[in-house]
């Protein structure tokens, strides 16, 4: 009991953080699953969203503000597939994952530019900025809110993949992307549809993550980026509530190292945890097991 | 048993001997501070990190991501173990002085950081190596930010200097020391490529079950060329270290590793020539000759537009992304520039036009 009351704030934050991966790491694991893909351009299209909300904020209204993030950070992922991954969907696996990784270094040179090199402040959004009290530990209504809201959102995306057609396609492509193709899916709005849904929970993901950091900087998405995706290998590729799971995970224990006052290793923390899990359990949590075949 | 030394061997080994003589009469005839030069130098470095990449990427087939890391621990061996020991006083000043108060000449210290982070990829290959294609790519980049997460670590600080730079080691100032260090590296990692392991690791890139069935131990053999190639890119970073003067963990950021993919990718996977040239075209273009693209310019009083500060990399990269969507083989796809293929490709072409001139009559 007194491990948690001592712990308190940085378990909120952990949890808080955790539900922001969540957000990210689906993204990452529903193009694996489809795809069979390491988006490394996901984290920056999650700065990317970060951005837009800054630059949104000081032309127009909040109300306007956040719907245009949305839509404008879905157009981003739809454009980065439909201009860099469907030229090559018969290349190997490799020059796919390497024009991704050149998205990425696009993104970040181009968010550069356009910041001139400085950091931006992010706008406060009333009210998830609000600061309360839970027992004895003060801090922001964001760290209430985000997991609520991703457990909604992750609630109603199952409820899409389970429930409607185009989430039935989704589960064939990913099953075998060949036959569902012969089937009569339609493979490229299958694709598409997913990097929206990803682009869009990371756009979501992004406004609860940066309400916690004062400013955005280019490289800002690498690294949730990168832990959000070790949150899907954990979980095990592919699969969303694996990803969840591995999400908070992640982000409650990072917390708790920083409040341990090991802050340098939080980050390594989560690459150990990675190659623990690679190296024990390659599938992850939930994933499915893949024979290779000759 | 001696080989009859083919005359292509002596064609390379001719040029690579120009080149150099090249480069020693060009710093001794311009200015050795202009840019040129400081291409030259980073090109070489990068070179040498990039066909070392290469080794891994395009002829073994493992798609590895930790090349920054491997360049961290030997740009910090190289560092910590030549700084004069009369020095040391200053640069850790917040640990003492440090524990090591002894330094080693250059050449065995740069050795030292190729072996330094070949023990490491040992290490960590024993687990990491039995992982397939890109689970492989994402543990190899998270072992190379613990390992950068290691070095900041303040409880080493005797040994790292925390955070803080690593500084006043022994640099090199003309261009033919990291020429004369990156050509022997490289010429090493060639002929390791023209041995049996390299036809036994080009097998494994090829088909790894068929190479198993021929009898290639995959595992012995993937670790070989992983700690082989983290030698070299130890190498890599001491050079780099000695080129910057400056040593910190920071800036051996995941992004370092995606610019000497990018490099190998540019010039073709699984071609050493490529690399090469790939890296000195990569440093020339972004520290050099897209330079303009920085400056705000006039042409009368209408401003061009789009140029200022960072536009520069914006470019550089849309380049990039064209190659790798548009030109997927690169500059020169898995083939190898020597002047004998270029002879061949010239006689080809004049007996084409021959051929063709004839037809017209």
């Amino acid at each position: 009991m007194d491990f948690i009351n001592n712990n308190l704030p940085y378990l909120l934050a952990g949890i808080s953080v955790g539900g922001q991966y969540a957000l990210i790491a689906i993204g990452y694991t529903m193009v694996y699953g489809i795809l069979r893909l390491i988006n490394f351009a996901h984290g920056d299209v999650f700065m990317a969203a970060g951005l837009i909300m800054i630059y949104a904020v000081t032309a127009m209204p909040l109300y306007l503000a956040i719907p245009l993030t949305l839509i404008a950070t879905v157009l981003i992922g739809f454009l980065i597939e439909r201009v860099a991954y469907k030229p090559l969907r018969s290349a190997p696996r490799m020059s796919v994952m390497i024009s991704a990784i050149g998205v990425s270094y696009l993104l970040q040179n181009l968010a550069l530019y356009v910041t001139g090199g400085l950091s931006k402040m992010y706008p406060t959004i009333p009210w998830i900025s609000d600061t309360i009290t839970i027992g004895g530990a003060t801090t922001k209504m964001v760290t209430v809110i985000t997991p609520i809201l991703t457990i909604i959102l992750i609630v109603a995306l199952v409820t899409f993949i389970q429930k409607t057609k185009i989430g039935m396609a989704m589960r064939a492509v990913s099953k075998d992307f060949e036959t569902s193709q012969l089937m009569g899916i339609k493979i490229n709005s299958v694709i598409s549809a997913t990097f929206i849904i990803g682009s869009f929970l990371a756009a979501v993901g992004s406004m609860l993550y940066f309400t916690n950091y004062a400013a955005v900087i280019p490289t800002s998405g690498a690294m949730p980026g990168l832990k959000a995706f070790v949150a899907a290998v954990f979980g095990g590729i592919g699969s969303i509530p694996g990803a969840v799971i591995g999400a908070f995970l992640i982000g409650i224990c990072e917390n708790i190292i920083k409040g341990m006052g090991l802050t340098t290793f939080s980050d390594a923390f989560t690459f150990v945890l990675l190659i623990i899990i690679l190296v024990f359990k390659p599938t992850g949590l939930f994933g499915e097991k893949a024979n290779e075949k000759v | 048993m001696t080989k009859k030394i083919s005359t292509s061997t002596i064609v390379s080994a001719a040029l690579v001997i120009l080149l150099f003589v090249l480069v020693f009469v060009l710093e001794k005839v311009t200015n050795p501070y202009s840019m040129l030069f400081v291409v030259l130098k980073k090109g070489a470095i990068y070179a040498l990190v990039a066909v070392s990449m290469n080794l891994l990427n395009g002829f073994t087939g493992l798609f590895s991501l930790g090349q920054a890391g491997f360049m961290l621990i030997g740009a910090y061996t190289y560092a910590i173990f030549t700084i004069p020991a009369d020095q040391r006083m200053s640069v850790y000043q917040y640990f003492d002085g440090g524990i090591i108060d002894f330094s080693i000449p250059v050449i065995p210290a740069l050795i030292l950081a190729g072996i330094a982070a070949a023990f490491f990829a040992f290490l960590i290959g024993l687990p990491v190596l039995r992982l397939k294609s890109d689970y492989l790519a994402i543990a190899t980049l998270g072992f190379a930010e613990i390992i950068r997460a290691f070095f900041q670590w303040d409880a080493l600080g005797p040994v790292t200097n925390g955070s803080n730079l690593l500084k006043k080691f022994p640099t090199f100032d003309s261009t033919l020391f990291p020429f004369a260090v990156v050509g022997i590296c490289i010429a090493l990692i060639v002929m390791l490529i023209n041995s049996s392991y390299g036809r036994a690791f080009k097998a494994i890139r090829d088909d790894e079950i068929a190479a198993e069935a021929m009898g290639i131990n995959l595992f012995r053999h993937k670790q070989m060329s992983f700690v082989i190639s983290s030698f070299f890119a130890g190498v890599g970073g001491a050079l780099l270290a000695m080129y910057q003067t400056t040593v910190q963990a920071m800036a051996f950021k995941s992004a370092m590793t995606y610019e000497i993919l990018l490099i190998v990718v540019i010039g073709g996977i699984g071609s050493v020539t490529g690399s090469v040239i790939a890296s000195f075209l990569f440093i020339a273009c972004s520290e050099w000759w897209l330079r303009f693209l920085d400056t705000e310019t006039f042409i009368g009083a209408w401003q061009v537009p789009l140029l200022r500060s960072g536009f520069r990399k914006v470019v550089f990269a849309v380049i990039i992304m064209a190659v790798v969507l548009f030109y997927r083989q690169g500059i020169m796809g898995n083939r190898e520039f020597s002047p004998q293929a270029l002879i061949n490709k010239w006689k080809k072409l004049t007996s084409k036009r021959k051929k063709t001139s004839k037809e017209g009559r």
